[in-house]
């Protein structure tokens, strides 16, 4: 189903390192926005899964960041970066399981090493740069059918 | 499998309130994780969460996921910021006493399978 999309759509959200109270508040408004756009409801999934994934990363390991959403009719692309750490090493950060997360984001839930994965996993495009000491910017797009 | 067969093998409590659609909602897998993006790995629409975790992040990912219903093992409550999120979300959220994996097992032997990879 070709939705339809009059003119380019785009927006971005401010992520908070540590924000956990509001963890996926980006992620859901985005995914709202799809749904009133008529989007495919299995490109939405997709879309949710991969930005959460991003979002939760940098409220667990950076201190801020931002996600940049632009819809056309080709479909949406997302950018999120952060002023963290960085990766040192991204193909082990890449691999499923490997995680650095310490116990009290465990506790929480997270660092099962499957984030990069499912962000790849869900996207059409994935991209990843990162420079240690300065932050990581990944770069997804997922096509409409 | 409906929620209202489910509620009665788990002896669970009801946290949010269910009217008839809700207890007559079919409910195709199930997925037990206390990893969210274990969770998320999973294809898990129409599927029940089974989990010991009960902050605000965990209703997020059920959202993010689609699962409409989440079940809280060994008598653990979220608290009322949850709640209240997952009544927003349309989430339905239930208790048991049982531990996650007789509260798994119970739902396998009655014939609920376990969510697929996708
Ligand atoms: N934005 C980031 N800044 C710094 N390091 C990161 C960032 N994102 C990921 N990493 C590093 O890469 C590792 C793997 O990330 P990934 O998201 O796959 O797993 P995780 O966050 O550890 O666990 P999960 O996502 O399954 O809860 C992390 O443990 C962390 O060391
Ligand atoms: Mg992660």
């Amino acid at each position: 189903m070709p939705i339809n999309i009059d003119k380019e759509i785009e927006g971005s959200f401010q992520i908070i390192g540590g924000n956990f109270v509001n963890a996926g508040e980006a992620s859901t408004q985005l995914k709202l926005l799809l749904s009133k756009l008529g989007v495919d409801e299995e490109i939405i999934r997709r879309t949710a899964i991969a930005t959460f994934e991003a979002e939760m990363n940098v409220i667990i390991y950076a201190a801020a960041g931002r996600m940049h959403y632009h819809i056309t009719q080709q479909g949406i692309s997302i950018k999120v970066d952060d002023m963290g750490p960085g990766i040192e090493d991204i193909g082990l950060a890449m691999q499923e399981g490997y995680s650095t997360a310490p116990d009290w984001v465990r506790e929480m839930g997270w660092g099962a090493g499957m984030g990069l994965p499912n962000m790849k996993k869900n996207s059409d495009i994935f991209k990843i740069d990162s420079v240690v000491g300065e932050g990581t910017t990944i770069e997804m797009f997922i096509n409409f059918p | 499998m409906t929620l209202k067969e489910i509620i009665e093998i788990l002896d669970a409590t009801v946290i949010t309130p269910l009217g008839d659609e809700e207890l007559n909602m079919d409910i195709r897998s199930a997925c037990s994780a206390d990893l969210m993006s274990a969770v998320l790995y999973y294809h898990t629409p129409n599927s029940l969460l089974i989990t010991g975790l009960t902050q605000a992040h965990v209703i997020r990912t059920a959202e993010i996921a689609g699962i409409k219903t989440i079940v809280f093992v060994l008598g653990k409550k979220p608290d009322i910021y949850s709640i209240e999120l997952a009544e927003e979300k349309k989430i339905s959220l239930l208790s048991t006493s049982l531990c996650m994996y007789t509260a798994s097992g119970r739902l396998f032997q009655a014939g609920l399978p376990g969510c697929l990879y996708k």
